[in-house]
Protein backbone atom coordinates (compact mmCIF):
# COMPACT_ATOMS: atom_id res chain seq x y z
CA UNK A 1 0.00 0.00 0.00
CA UNK A 2 2.82 2.38 0.79
CA UNK A 3 4.45 3.80 -2.28
CA UNK A 4 7.83 3.86 -0.58
CA UNK A 5 9.53 1.86 2.11
CA UNK A 6 10.61 4.07 4.97
CA UNK A 7 14.02 2.49 5.15
CA UNK A 8 16.28 5.32 6.15
CA UNK A 9 15.09 6.85 9.45
CA UNK A 10 16.36 10.36 9.94
CA UNK A 11 15.19 11.96 13.17
CA UNK A 12 11.42 12.39 13.17
CA UNK A 13 10.17 15.79 14.31
CA UNK A 14 6.59 14.61 14.39
CA UNK A 15 5.57 10.98 14.54
CA UNK A 16 1.88 10.14 14.79
CA UNK A 17 0.91 6.49 15.15
CA UNK A 18 -2.55 5.00 15.15
CA UNK A 19 -4.09 8.43 15.56
CA UNK A 20 -7.86 8.51 15.98
CA UNK A 21 -9.95 11.64 16.37
CA UNK A 22 -13.56 12.16 17.32
CA UNK A 23 -16.26 14.79 16.96
CA UNK A 24 -18.42 13.84 19.90
CA UNK A 25 -18.65 10.08 19.51
CA UNK A 26 -18.28 10.09 15.74
CA UNK A 27 -14.77 9.12 14.62
CA UNK A 28 -13.20 11.27 11.89
CA UNK A 29 -9.72 9.69 11.81
CA UNK A 30 -9.37 5.92 12.00
CA UNK A 31 -5.78 5.24 13.00
CA UNK A 32 -3.52 7.52 10.98
CA UNK A 33 0.27 7.14 10.80
CA UNK A 34 2.16 10.25 9.70
CA UNK A 35 5.79 11.26 10.00
CA UNK A 36 7.58 14.55 9.44
CA UNK A 37 11.35 14.66 9.45
CA UNK A 38 13.31 17.53 10.91
CA UNK A 39 13.30 20.22 8.25
CA UNK A 40 10.82 18.24 6.15
CA UNK A 41 8.01 19.51 3.98
CA UNK A 42 5.01 17.21 3.95
CA UNK A 43 1.82 17.60 1.94
CA UNK A 44 -1.42 16.16 3.27
CA UNK A 45 -3.79 15.67 0.37
CA UNK A 46 -7.35 14.52 0.08
CA UNK A 47 -10.81 15.43 -1.11
CA UNK A 48 -13.20 17.64 0.78
CA UNK A 49 -14.25 15.97 4.03
CA UNK A 50 -11.38 13.46 4.02
CA UNK A 51 -10.19 14.59 7.45
CA UNK A 52 -7.27 16.89 6.63
CA UNK A 53 -8.38 19.73 8.90
CA UNK A 54 -9.20 17.17 11.56
CA UNK A 55 -5.65 15.82 11.35
CA UNK A 56 -4.16 19.27 12.04
CA UNK A 57 -6.64 19.86 14.87
CA UNK A 58 -5.73 16.49 16.34
CA UNK A 59 -2.02 17.32 16.36
CA UNK A 60 -2.77 20.62 18.16
CA UNK A 61 -5.03 19.02 20.73
CA UNK A 62 -8.10 20.95 19.59
CA UNK A 63 -10.23 17.79 19.50
CA UNK A 64 -10.46 14.50 21.36
CA UNK A 65 -7.94 11.91 20.14
CA UNK A 66 -6.54 8.46 20.79
CA UNK A 67 -3.22 6.99 19.71
CA UNK A 68 0.27 8.43 19.90
CA UNK A 69 1.82 11.70 18.77
CA UNK A 70 5.51 12.19 19.45
CA UNK A 71 6.95 15.66 18.85
CA UNK A 72 10.75 15.90 18.98
CA UNK A 73 10.70 12.61 20.87
CA UNK A 74 8.17 13.76 23.46
CA UNK A 75 4.69 12.30 23.69
CA UNK A 76 2.24 15.21 23.33
CA UNK A 77 -1.11 13.55 22.73
CA UNK A 78 -3.57 14.65 25.36
CA UNK A 79 -1.68 17.88 26.12
CA UNK A 80 -3.64 21.14 26.20
CA UNK A 81 -3.40 23.14 22.97
CA UNK A 82 -1.66 25.98 24.80
CA UNK A 83 1.10 23.62 25.92
CA UNK A 84 1.52 21.97 22.51
CA UNK A 85 1.88 25.40 20.94
CA UNK A 86 4.52 26.35 23.47
CA UNK A 87 6.62 23.36 22.40
CA UNK A 88 6.94 24.93 18.95
CA UNK A 89 4.00 23.87 16.80
CA UNK A 90 2.36 26.78 14.98
CA UNK A 91 -0.99 26.25 13.33
CA UNK A 92 -2.24 28.45 10.49
CA UNK A 93 -5.87 27.40 10.67
CA UNK A 94 -8.55 27.00 8.07
CA UNK A 95 -9.98 30.46 7.42
CA UNK A 96 -6.70 32.04 8.67
CA UNK A 97 -7.86 32.73 12.23
CA UNK A 98 -7.23 36.46 12.00
CA UNK A 99 -7.89 38.62 15.06
CA UNK A 100 -10.06 40.77 12.83
CA UNK A 101 -10.70 43.69 15.18
CA UNK A 102 -7.05 44.06 16.17
CA UNK A 103 -4.33 45.74 14.15
CA UNK A 104 -1.78 43.89 12.03
CA UNK A 105 0.88 44.75 14.58
CA UNK A 106 -1.23 43.47 17.48
CA UNK A 107 -1.85 40.24 15.57
CA UNK A 108 1.90 39.80 15.19
CA UNK A 109 2.60 40.62 18.83
CA UNK A 110 0.05 37.98 19.79
CA UNK A 111 1.87 35.46 17.62
CA UNK A 112 4.92 35.91 19.84
CA UNK A 113 3.03 36.34 23.09
CA UNK A 114 4.55 33.24 24.69
CA UNK A 115 7.98 34.89 24.52
CA UNK A 116 8.34 37.42 27.27
CA UNK A 117 11.29 39.28 25.69
CA UNK A 118 9.58 42.33 24.20
CA UNK A 119 12.66 43.69 22.46
CA UNK A 120 13.08 40.43 20.64
CA UNK A 121 9.40 40.42 19.68
CA UNK A 122 9.90 43.79 18.03
CA UNK A 123 12.96 42.50 16.17
CA UNK A 124 11.03 39.42 15.10
CA UNK A 125 8.24 41.55 13.66
CA UNK A 126 10.76 43.40 11.49
CA UNK A 127 12.54 40.21 10.57
CA UNK A 128 9.47 38.24 9.50
CA UNK A 129 7.84 41.16 7.73
CA UNK A 130 10.77 41.09 5.33
CA UNK A 131 9.02 38.12 3.76
CA UNK A 132 5.84 40.16 3.44
CA UNK A 133 6.72 43.78 2.60
CA UNK A 134 3.14 44.68 1.79
CA UNK A 135 2.07 43.84 5.34
CA UNK A 136 4.64 46.27 6.64
CA UNK A 137 2.80 49.13 4.95
CA UNK A 138 -0.41 48.05 6.67
CA UNK A 139 1.02 47.50 10.14
CA UNK A 140 -1.43 49.87 11.87
CA UNK A 141 -4.44 48.75 9.88
CA UNK A 142 -7.26 46.69 11.37
CA UNK A 143 -6.54 43.11 10.30
CA UNK A 144 -10.13 42.44 9.25
CA UNK A 145 -9.82 45.05 6.52
CA UNK A 146 -6.93 43.28 4.75
CA UNK A 147 -7.50 41.40 1.51
CA UNK A 148 -7.68 37.60 1.65
CA UNK A 149 -4.10 37.20 0.45
CA UNK A 150 -2.82 39.73 2.96
CA UNK A 151 -4.69 37.95 5.74
CA UNK A 152 -3.03 34.68 4.72
CA UNK A 153 0.35 36.43 4.83
CA UNK A 154 -0.53 37.80 8.24
CA UNK A 155 -1.52 34.33 9.44
CA UNK A 156 1.83 32.90 8.29
CA UNK A 157 3.89 35.69 9.81
CA UNK A 158 1.92 35.43 13.03
CA UNK A 159 2.76 31.73 13.10
CA UNK A 160 6.44 32.57 12.53
CA UNK A 161 6.37 34.88 15.55
CA UNK A 162 6.04 31.77 17.70
CA UNK A 163 9.49 30.75 16.36
CA UNK A 164 8.09 27.29 15.70
CA UNK A 165 9.88 24.12 14.71
CA UNK A 166 6.83 22.90 12.86
CA UNK A 167 4.20 24.88 11.00
CA UNK A 168 0.82 23.36 10.15
CA UNK A 169 -0.93 25.10 7.26
CA UNK A 170 -4.58 24.44 6.42
CA UNK A 171 -5.27 25.21 2.76
CA UNK A 172 -3.17 28.37 2.50
CA UNK A 173 -4.25 28.74 -1.14
CA UNK A 174 -7.96 28.76 -0.36
CA UNK A 175 -9.85 31.56 -2.06
CA UNK A 176 -6.74 33.35 -3.33
CA UNK A 177 -5.88 34.53 -6.83
CA UNK A 178 -3.38 32.24 -8.64
CA UNK A 179 -0.55 34.78 -8.57
CA UNK A 180 -1.00 35.32 -4.86
CA UNK A 181 -0.95 31.56 -4.33
CA UNK A 182 2.35 31.24 -6.19
CA UNK A 183 3.87 34.06 -4.16
CA UNK A 184 2.80 32.48 -0.89
CA UNK A 185 4.16 29.05 -1.82
CA UNK A 186 7.50 30.58 -2.82
CA UNK A 187 7.67 32.29 0.55
CA UNK A 188 6.83 29.04 2.33
CA UNK A 189 9.76 27.39 0.55
CA UNK A 190 12.07 30.18 1.72
CA UNK A 191 10.72 29.97 5.26
CA UNK A 192 11.46 26.25 5.32
CA UNK A 193 15.03 26.85 4.19
CA UNK A 194 15.92 30.10 5.94
CA UNK A 195 14.05 29.70 9.22
CA UNK A 196 14.45 25.91 9.35
CA UNK A 197 10.77 25.42 10.01
CA UNK A 198 9.31 22.05 9.03
CA UNK A 199 6.02 22.24 7.19
CA UNK A 200 2.85 20.17 7.10
CA UNK A 201 0.64 21.58 4.38
CA UNK A 202 -2.96 20.59 3.83
CA UNK A 203 -4.05 21.27 0.27
CA UNK A 204 -6.75 20.42 -2.21
CA UNK A 205 -4.47 21.75 -4.90
CA UNK A 206 -2.28 18.62 -5.06
CA UNK A 207 -0.08 19.80 -7.91
CA UNK A 208 0.96 22.90 -6.04
CA UNK A 209 1.51 21.07 -2.76
CA UNK A 210 3.60 18.27 -4.29
CA UNK A 211 5.73 20.86 -6.06
CA UNK A 212 6.70 22.32 -2.66
CA UNK A 213 6.71 19.21 -0.49
CA UNK A 214 9.25 16.42 -0.37
CA UNK A 215 6.74 13.89 0.94
CA UNK A 216 3.02 13.47 0.60
CA UNK A 217 0.22 11.59 2.30
CA UNK A 218 -3.16 10.88 0.77
CA UNK A 219 -6.09 10.86 3.15
CA UNK A 220 -9.46 9.31 2.33
CA UNK A 221 -12.38 9.25 4.75
CA UNK A 222 -10.11 9.37 7.76
CA UNK A 223 -7.50 6.85 6.57
CA UNK A 224 -4.12 7.23 4.90
CA UNK A 225 -4.43 5.32 1.64
CA UNK A 226 -1.10 6.24 0.10
CA UNK A 227 2.14 7.92 1.06
CA UNK A 228 5.57 8.42 -0.38
CA UNK A 229 7.95 10.95 -1.82
CA UNK A 230 6.47 13.73 -3.89
CA UNK A 231 8.00 12.27 -7.04
CA UNK A 232 6.42 8.90 -6.34
CA UNK A 233 3.03 10.42 -5.69
CA UNK A 234 3.19 12.55 -8.80
CA UNK A 235 3.93 9.43 -10.80
CA UNK A 236 1.17 7.44 -9.17
CA UNK A 237 -1.75 6.79 -11.51
CA UNK A 238 -4.45 7.06 -8.89
CA UNK A 239 -3.11 10.40 -7.72
CA UNK A 240 -2.83 11.62 -11.29
CA UNK A 241 -6.37 10.60 -12.10
CA UNK A 242 -8.04 11.91 -8.96
CA UNK A 243 -5.91 14.83 -7.82
CA UNK A 244 -3.74 16.06 -10.63
CA UNK A 245 -6.53 16.12 -13.19
CA UNK A 246 -4.76 14.16 -15.96
CA UNK A 247 -8.02 12.46 -16.83
CA UNK A 248 -11.53 12.94 -15.58
CA UNK A 249 -12.58 15.86 -13.47
CA UNK A 250 -10.34 17.27 -10.76
CA UNK A 251 -13.15 17.29 -8.26
CA UNK A 252 -13.89 13.59 -8.65
CA UNK A 253 -13.08 11.51 -5.64
CA UNK A 254 -11.05 8.33 -6.11
CA UNK A 255 -12.61 4.94 -5.37
CA UNK A 256 -12.09 4.19 -1.77
CA UNK A 257 -9.44 1.59 -1.10
CA UNK A 258 -9.80 -0.27 2.16
CA UNK A 259 -7.27 0.92 4.71
CA UNK B 1 -31.44 77.67 34.12
CA UNK B 2 -29.43 76.80 37.20
CA UNK B 3 -31.97 74.11 37.92
CA UNK B 4 -31.52 72.64 34.44
CA UNK B 5 -27.73 72.71 34.74
CA UNK B 6 -28.01 71.07 38.12
CA UNK B 7 -30.04 68.22 36.60
CA UNK B 8 -27.50 67.78 33.82
CA UNK B 9 -24.57 67.63 36.25
CA UNK B 10 -26.39 65.17 38.47
CA UNK B 11 -27.20 63.15 35.39
CA UNK B 12 -23.55 63.06 34.40
CA UNK B 13 -22.60 61.81 37.86
CA UNK B 14 -25.10 58.95 37.90
CA UNK B 15 -24.37 58.43 34.22
CA UNK B 16 -20.71 57.86 35.07
CA UNK B 17 -21.81 55.02 37.36
CA UNK B 18 -24.02 53.53 34.65
CA UNK B 19 -21.05 53.83 32.33
CA UNK B 20 -18.87 51.88 34.74
CA UNK B 21 -21.38 49.04 35.10
CA UNK B 22 -22.15 49.10 31.39
CA UNK B 23 -18.42 48.68 30.83
CA UNK B 24 -18.40 45.59 33.03
CA UNK B 25 -21.33 44.21 31.03
CA UNK B 26 -19.60 44.95 27.72
CA UNK B 27 -16.33 43.35 28.84
CA UNK B 28 -18.16 40.25 29.86
CA UNK B 29 -20.17 40.21 26.67
CA UNK B 30 -17.04 40.54 24.57
CA UNK B 31 -15.27 37.62 26.17
CA UNK B 32 -18.21 35.25 26.62
CA UNK B 33 -21.01 36.46 24.36
CA UNK B 34 -23.39 36.79 27.29
CA UNK B 35 -24.86 39.67 29.27
CA UNK B 36 -24.30 38.90 32.94
CA UNK B 37 -27.62 39.87 34.49
CA UNK B 38 -26.19 39.12 37.93
CA UNK B 39 -23.52 41.84 37.54
CA UNK B 40 -25.58 44.33 39.56
CA UNK B 41 -26.28 41.88 42.37
CA UNK B 42 -22.59 41.01 42.53
CA UNK B 43 -21.87 44.73 42.87
CA UNK B 44 -24.49 45.03 45.61
CA UNK B 45 -22.88 42.13 47.47
CA UNK B 46 -19.44 43.73 47.16
CA UNK B 47 -20.85 46.97 48.54
CA UNK B 48 -22.16 45.11 51.59
CA UNK B 49 -18.69 43.67 52.08
CA UNK B 50 -17.29 47.21 52.01
CA UNK B 51 -19.97 48.36 54.48
CA UNK B 52 -19.03 45.53 56.85
CA UNK B 53 -15.33 46.37 56.63
CA UNK B 54 -16.06 50.04 57.36
CA UNK B 55 -18.39 49.08 60.23
CA UNK B 56 -15.52 47.03 61.66
CA UNK B 57 -13.51 50.25 61.81
CA UNK B 58 -11.46 50.05 58.63
CA UNK B 59 -10.74 53.47 57.04
CA UNK B 60 -12.77 54.15 53.89
CA UNK B 61 -9.82 54.08 51.49
CA UNK B 62 -8.51 50.76 52.79
CA UNK B 63 -11.98 49.21 52.80
CA UNK B 64 -12.45 50.42 49.22
CA UNK B 65 -9.26 48.72 48.01
CA UNK B 66 -9.81 45.54 50.01
CA UNK B 67 -13.34 45.28 48.59
CA UNK B 68 -12.03 45.68 45.04
CA UNK B 69 -9.51 42.91 45.70
CA UNK B 70 -12.05 40.57 47.31
CA UNK B 71 -14.46 41.15 44.42
CA UNK B 72 -11.71 40.37 41.93
CA UNK B 73 -10.96 37.03 43.56
CA UNK B 74 -14.66 36.30 44.03
CA UNK B 75 -15.40 37.00 40.36
CA UNK B 76 -12.56 34.72 39.30
CA UNK B 77 -13.69 31.90 41.57
CA UNK B 78 -17.25 32.26 40.29
CA UNK B 79 -16.00 31.82 36.74
CA UNK B 80 -13.69 28.92 37.55
CA UNK B 81 -16.16 26.93 39.62
CA UNK B 82 -19.55 27.84 38.15
CA UNK B 83 -19.57 29.51 34.75
CA UNK B 84 -16.63 27.51 33.45
CA UNK B 85 -18.87 24.43 33.49
CA UNK B 86 -21.38 26.14 31.22
CA UNK B 87 -18.86 27.37 28.66
CA UNK B 88 -20.39 25.33 25.85
CA UNK B 89 -23.87 25.01 27.29
CA UNK B 90 -26.94 26.15 25.36
CA UNK B 91 -28.02 29.76 25.82
CA UNK B 92 -30.98 28.86 27.98
CA UNK B 93 -28.82 27.05 30.55
CA UNK B 94 -26.54 30.06 30.75
CA UNK B 95 -29.50 32.37 31.30
CA UNK B 96 -30.74 30.07 34.04
CA UNK B 97 -27.31 30.22 35.69
CA UNK B 98 -27.38 34.02 35.61
CA UNK B 99 -30.88 34.09 37.11
CA UNK B 100 -29.75 31.67 39.81
CA UNK B 101 -26.77 33.90 40.59
CA UNK B 102 -29.03 36.96 40.64
CA UNK B 103 -31.47 35.39 43.09
CA UNK B 104 -28.68 33.74 45.06
CA UNK B 105 -26.73 36.94 45.73
CA UNK B 106 -29.93 38.76 46.56
CA UNK B 107 -31.11 36.10 49.01
CA UNK B 108 -27.73 35.63 50.69
CA UNK B 109 -27.31 39.40 51.14
CA UNK B 110 -30.79 39.64 52.69
CA UNK B 111 -29.99 36.70 54.94
CA UNK B 112 -26.64 38.04 56.16
CA UNK B 113 -27.36 41.74 56.42
CA UNK B 114 -31.16 41.87 56.79
CA UNK B 115 -33.68 43.87 54.81
CA UNK B 116 -33.18 47.17 56.67
CA UNK B 117 -31.72 50.04 54.62
CA UNK B 118 -28.20 50.96 55.66
CA UNK B 119 -26.37 54.24 55.31
CA UNK B 120 -23.25 53.92 53.20
CA UNK B 121 -20.68 56.63 53.87
CA UNK B 122 -19.17 58.94 51.30
CA UNK B 123 -15.54 59.87 52.00
CA UNK B 124 -16.29 63.43 50.96
CA UNK B 125 -19.58 63.99 52.79
CA UNK B 126 -18.06 66.59 55.11
CA UNK B 127 -16.81 68.75 52.24
CA UNK B 128 -18.75 71.57 50.63
CA UNK B 129 -18.20 72.50 47.00
CA UNK B 130 -19.25 76.12 47.56
CA UNK B 131 -21.89 75.92 44.83
CA UNK B 132 -25.37 74.50 44.74
CA UNK B 133 -24.69 73.25 41.25
CA UNK B 134 -22.88 70.10 42.23
CA UNK B 135 -22.46 68.23 45.49
CA UNK B 136 -19.14 66.92 46.82
CA UNK B 137 -20.13 63.30 46.35
CA UNK B 138 -21.19 63.87 42.74
CA UNK B 139 -17.75 65.34 42.05
CA UNK B 140 -16.15 62.37 43.79
CA UNK B 141 -18.22 59.97 41.68
CA UNK B 142 -17.23 61.74 38.48
CA UNK B 143 -13.55 61.75 39.43
CA UNK B 144 -13.38 58.09 40.47
CA UNK B 145 -15.43 56.84 37.53
CA UNK B 146 -13.37 58.96 35.12
CA UNK B 147 -10.09 57.75 36.60
CA UNK B 148 -11.26 54.17 36.37
CA UNK B 149 -12.31 54.46 32.76
CA UNK B 150 -8.89 55.93 31.89
CA UNK B 151 -7.15 53.17 33.81
CA UNK B 152 -9.11 50.50 31.99
CA UNK B 153 -8.42 52.15 28.66
CA UNK B 154 -4.71 52.12 29.43
CA UNK B 155 -4.88 48.53 30.60
CA UNK B 156 -6.52 47.23 27.43
CA UNK B 157 -4.56 49.43 25.10
CA UNK B 158 -1.04 49.21 26.50
CA UNK B 159 -0.53 46.07 28.59
CA UNK B 160 0.19 42.52 27.44
CA UNK B 161 -2.59 41.12 29.60
CA UNK B 162 -5.00 43.65 28.12
CA UNK B 163 -3.97 42.56 24.63
CA UNK B 164 -4.53 38.91 25.57
CA UNK B 165 -8.00 39.71 26.86
CA UNK B 166 -8.90 41.53 23.67
CA UNK B 167 -7.55 38.61 21.65
CA UNK B 168 -9.68 36.12 23.57
CA UNK B 169 -12.76 38.30 23.07
CA UNK B 170 -11.98 38.48 19.37
CA UNK B 171 -11.12 34.84 18.58
CA UNK B 172 -10.82 32.22 21.34
CA UNK B 173 -9.49 29.42 19.11
CA UNK B 174 -6.77 31.56 17.57
CA UNK B 175 -5.91 32.73 21.06
CA UNK B 176 -5.25 29.15 22.13
CA UNK B 177 -3.20 28.63 18.98
CA UNK B 178 -0.83 31.44 19.96
CA UNK B 179 -0.48 29.87 23.41
CA UNK B 180 -2.79 32.09 25.48
CA UNK B 181 -4.35 30.24 28.42
CA UNK B 182 -7.88 31.16 27.44
CA UNK B 183 -9.76 29.79 30.42
CA UNK B 184 -7.54 31.72 32.84
CA UNK B 185 -7.97 34.85 30.78
CA UNK B 186 -11.74 34.50 30.95
CA UNK B 187 -11.55 34.04 34.71
CA UNK B 188 -9.42 37.20 34.97
CA UNK B 189 -12.03 39.00 32.89
CA UNK B 190 -14.72 37.98 35.37
CA UNK B 191 -12.55 39.15 38.23
CA UNK B 192 -12.01 42.49 36.54
CA UNK B 193 -15.73 42.91 35.83
CA UNK B 194 -16.56 42.10 39.45
CA UNK B 195 -14.04 44.71 40.66
CA UNK B 196 -15.48 47.31 38.34
CA UNK B 197 -18.95 46.51 39.62
CA UNK B 198 -17.75 46.83 43.21
CA UNK B 199 -16.45 50.34 42.55
CA UNK B 200 -19.76 51.32 40.96
CA UNK B 201 -21.68 49.90 43.93
CA UNK B 202 -19.58 51.83 46.45
CA UNK B 203 -20.04 55.02 44.44
CA UNK B 204 -23.78 54.73 44.16
CA UNK B 205 -24.61 53.45 47.65
CA UNK B 206 -24.28 56.89 49.36
CA UNK B 207 -26.91 58.19 46.92
CA UNK B 208 -29.41 55.34 47.23
CA UNK B 209 -28.84 53.73 50.65
CA UNK B 210 -27.63 50.17 50.85
CA UNK B 211 -30.19 47.40 50.49
CA UNK B 212 -30.35 44.09 48.64
CA UNK B 213 -32.36 45.62 45.80
CA UNK B 214 -30.28 48.74 45.31
CA UNK B 215 -28.73 47.60 42.02
CA UNK B 216 -31.76 46.16 40.27
CA UNK B 217 -32.82 49.43 38.71
CA UNK B 218 -29.26 50.54 38.13
CA UNK B 219 -28.48 47.39 36.20
CA UNK B 220 -31.42 48.18 33.96
CA UNK B 221 -30.01 51.65 33.24
CA UNK B 222 -26.56 50.21 32.68
CA UNK B 223 -28.00 47.63 30.31
CA UNK B 224 -29.78 50.42 28.42
CA UNK B 225 -26.48 52.32 28.33
CA UNK B 226 -24.57 49.31 27.01
CA UNK B 227 -27.17 48.68 24.33
CA UNK B 228 -27.31 52.33 23.37
CA UNK B 229 -23.54 52.58 23.02
CA UNK B 230 -23.24 49.26 21.20
CA UNK B 231 -23.12 46.14 23.32
CA UNK B 232 -19.60 45.24 22.17
CA UNK B 233 -18.07 48.71 22.36
CA UNK B 234 -16.28 49.92 25.53
CA UNK B 235 -16.23 53.60 24.47
CA UNK B 236 -19.89 53.16 23.49
CA UNK B 237 -20.67 51.99 27.03
CA UNK B 238 -19.20 55.21 28.43
CA UNK B 239 -21.09 57.46 26.04
CA UNK B 240 -24.27 55.42 26.52
CA UNK B 241 -23.94 55.67 30.30
CA UNK B 242 -23.62 59.44 30.27
CA UNK B 243 -26.49 59.87 27.81
CA UNK B 244 -28.77 57.59 29.81
CA UNK B 245 -27.83 59.34 33.07
CA UNK B 246 -28.63 62.79 31.74
CA UNK B 247 -31.78 61.64 29.93
CA UNK B 248 -33.03 59.92 33.06
CA UNK B 249 -32.52 63.04 35.17
CA UNK B 250 -33.99 65.52 32.71
CA UNK B 251 -36.99 63.39 31.80
CA UNK B 252 -37.51 62.55 35.46
CA UNK B 253 -37.43 66.22 36.47
CA UNK B 254 -39.39 67.80 33.61
CA UNK B 255 -41.37 65.20 31.71
CA UNK B 256 -42.37 61.91 33.25
CA UNK B 257 -41.74 62.60 36.95
CA UNK B 258 -39.68 60.64 39.43
CA UNK B 259 -42.09 57.71 39.64
CA UNK B 260 -41.83 56.85 35.98
CA UNK B 261 -38.07 57.40 35.66
CA UNK B 262 -37.41 53.68 35.48
CA UNK B 263 -39.49 53.37 32.33
CA UNK B 264 -37.01 55.69 30.59
CA UNK B 265 -34.50 52.84 30.61
CA UNK B 266 -37.03 50.39 29.20
CA UNK B 267 -38.04 52.80 26.47
CA UNK B 268 -34.39 53.25 25.51
CA UNK B 269 -33.86 49.49 25.43
CA UNK B 270 -36.84 48.93 23.17
CA UNK B 271 -36.02 51.85 20.86
CA UNK B 272 -32.41 50.71 20.41
CA UNK B 273 -33.39 47.11 19.78
CA UNK B 274 -35.93 48.12 17.18
CA UNK B 275 -34.15 50.94 15.37
CA UNK B 276 -30.42 50.45 15.85
CA UNK B 277 -29.49 47.05 17.30
CA UNK B 278 -25.78 47.73 16.90
CA UNK B 279 -26.02 50.87 19.06
CA UNK B 280 -24.09 54.10 18.50
CA UNK B 281 -20.60 52.66 18.25
CA UNK B 282 -21.36 48.96 17.92
CA UNK B 283 -19.43 47.08 15.32
CA UNK B 284 -20.50 46.64 11.79
CA UNK B 285 -17.14 45.11 11.03
CA UNK B 286 -15.64 45.73 7.66
CA UNK B 287 -14.45 42.29 6.70
CA UNK B 288 -13.25 41.26 3.29
CA UNK B 289 -12.62 37.66 2.40
N1 LIG C 1 -17.08 20.33 13.96
C1 LIG C 1 -17.41 19.13 13.42
N2 LIG C 1 -18.37 18.38 13.98
C2 LIG C 1 -18.72 17.19 13.47
N3 LIG C 1 -18.15 16.64 12.39
C3 LIG C 1 -17.17 17.34 11.78
C4 LIG C 1 -16.74 18.63 12.28
N4 LIG C 1 -15.77 19.08 11.48
C5 LIG C 1 -15.58 18.13 10.54
N5 LIG C 1 -16.41 17.08 10.73
C6 LIG C 1 -16.48 15.86 9.90
O1 LIG C 1 -15.21 15.24 9.91
C7 LIG C 1 -14.87 14.79 8.61
C8 LIG C 1 -13.55 15.38 8.19
O2 LIG C 1 -13.70 16.79 8.07
P1 LIG C 1 -12.46 17.76 7.81
O3 LIG C 1 -11.32 17.32 8.63
O4 LIG C 1 -12.93 19.14 7.96
O5 LIG C 1 -12.18 17.47 6.27
P2 LIG C 1 -11.22 18.23 5.26
O6 LIG C 1 -10.46 19.26 5.99
O7 LIG C 1 -10.35 17.14 4.69
O8 LIG C 1 -12.11 18.80 4.20
C9 LIG C 1 -16.02 15.18 7.70
O9 LIG C 1 -16.84 14.05 7.52
C10 LIG C 1 -16.74 16.24 8.47
O10 LIG C 1 -18.12 16.19 8.18
MG1 LIG D 1 -10.49 21.32 5.72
Amino acid sequence: MSASQQTAHPAALLDARGLRAYYGDAPALHGVDLRIEVGGKVALLGANGAGKTTMLRAICGLIRTQGEIAFAGQEIRGFATEDIVRLGIAHVPEGRGTFAELTVEENLRLGGIIHSDKARTRQDIDRFLRYFPRLKERIRQQAGTLSGGEQQMLAISRALMLRPRLMLLDEPSFGLAPLMVLEIFQILKRINEEERVSLLIVEQNARLALELADHGYLLETGRIVLHGSSAELKANEEVQRAYLGYSGSKARRPESTPG
Amino acid sequence: MDQLLHQVVNGLATGAIYAVIALALVMNFNSTGHINFAQGEMAMFSTYVAWTLIAMGMPYGVAFLVTVAISFVGGMLLERFVLHRFRNAPLLSVVVVFIALFLGFNAVAGWIWGPVLKDFPSPVSSYKTGTSLVGAHELFVGAVAGAMLLLLYGFFRFTTLGLKMRAVACNPTSSRLVGIRVSWTLALGWGLAASIGAVAGMLIAPLTFLDPHMMTGILLYAFAAALLGGVDSPPGAVIGGLVVGVAENLLGAYVVGAELKMSVALVIVVLVLVYRPQGILGRVTVRRV
